[in-house]
C-alpha cells in the first residue's frame, strides 16, 4: 500500500518536472518561459521530496523530516529567484511577442 | 515495483535536463541562460535524492541541500549583476 502511495508520488513529481521543462523549451518567449519552472518544476520537487519522505520514514527507524527542509527552501526561495529573473528581463527590455498581456504595467526606469 | 518507477522517474529527470541544456545553448538572450540553469540545479537535486533512493541511503540529503542554497544565491548574484553592474555595492 505505502509503495503505491510512494511511486504514485514519484511519477506525479517526475510528470510535473517534465512539464516544466518542456514549457521552457517550447514557449515563444522569455515571460511564459518563466511560468513553467517556476510553478511546475518547483510542485514536481515537493511532490517528489514528499515521496522520498515516506520511503525513508518507512525503511529507516524513526520519522524522517529532513526533506521537508529542501521542499521548504525550494518553496521560498522559487519566487524570489524568478522576481530577479524578471526584473532582469525588464530591464533587458527583452522583445516579447504580441500575445503576451500586461506589458502596459511595465514601468520604463526600473 | 518501486525499482521500475525509480527508473522511469530517473529518465523523465534526464529528459527534462536536455531540454533545459538544449534552451541553455540554444537561449536567445541572457536571462534565458540563467533560466535554464536555475531549472538545471532543481533537476540536479531530484536525480541527487532519487540516487538516494535507489542506494537506500539517506546520507545525500546535505549534498541536495548544499546545491539548493548555492544554486538560489548563485542565480540572485548574477540577476543582481545583470541588474546593477556590481554584487554588493
Amino acid at each position: 500500500m505505502i509503495e503505491w502511495i510512494i511511486s504514485i508520488l514519484l511519477l506525479l513529481g517526475g510528470c510535473f518536472i517534465l512539464v516544466g521543462s518542456i514549457g521552457l523549451v517550447k514557449m515563444p518567449d522569455f515571460f511564459m518561459r518563466l511560468h513553467g519552472p517556476t510553478k511546475a518544476t518547483t510542485l514536481g520537487m515537493a511532490l517528489l521530496l514528499t515521496a522520498a519522505m515516506i520511503y525513508f520514514s518507512t525503511t529507516e527507524v524513526g520519522l524522517s523530516v529532513k526533506e521537508i527542509l529542501i521542499s521548504l527552501f525550494l518553496i521560498l526561495t522559487a519566487p524570489i529567484s524568478g522576481y530577479m529573473m524578471i526584473k532582469t528581463a525588464i530591464h533587458h527590455k527583452l522583445d516579447s511577442i504580441e500575445r503576451t498581456k500586461g506589458k502596459d504595467n511595465i514601468e520604463d526606469d526600473v | 515495483m518501486l525499482e521500475t518507477v525509480i527508473l522511469i522517474v530517473f529518465s523523465m529527470i534526464g529528459v527534462s535536463l536536455l531540454l533545459n541544456l538544449w534552451r541553455l545553448l540554444m537561449g536567445p538572450s541572457i536571462p534565458d541562460r540563467i533560466l535554464a540553469l536555475d531549472t538545471m540545479y532543481i533537476n540536479t537535486i531530484a536525480l541527487i535524492i532519487l540516487y538516494g533512493m535507489t542506494m537506500g541511503t539517506s546520507l545525500y540529503f546535505e549534498a541536495a541541500l548544499l546545491i539548493a542554497m548555492l544554486g538560489f544565491v548563485s542565480t540572485v548574484a548574477v540577476c543582481k549583476y545583470l541588474l546593477r553592474g556590481d554584487i554588493i555595492e
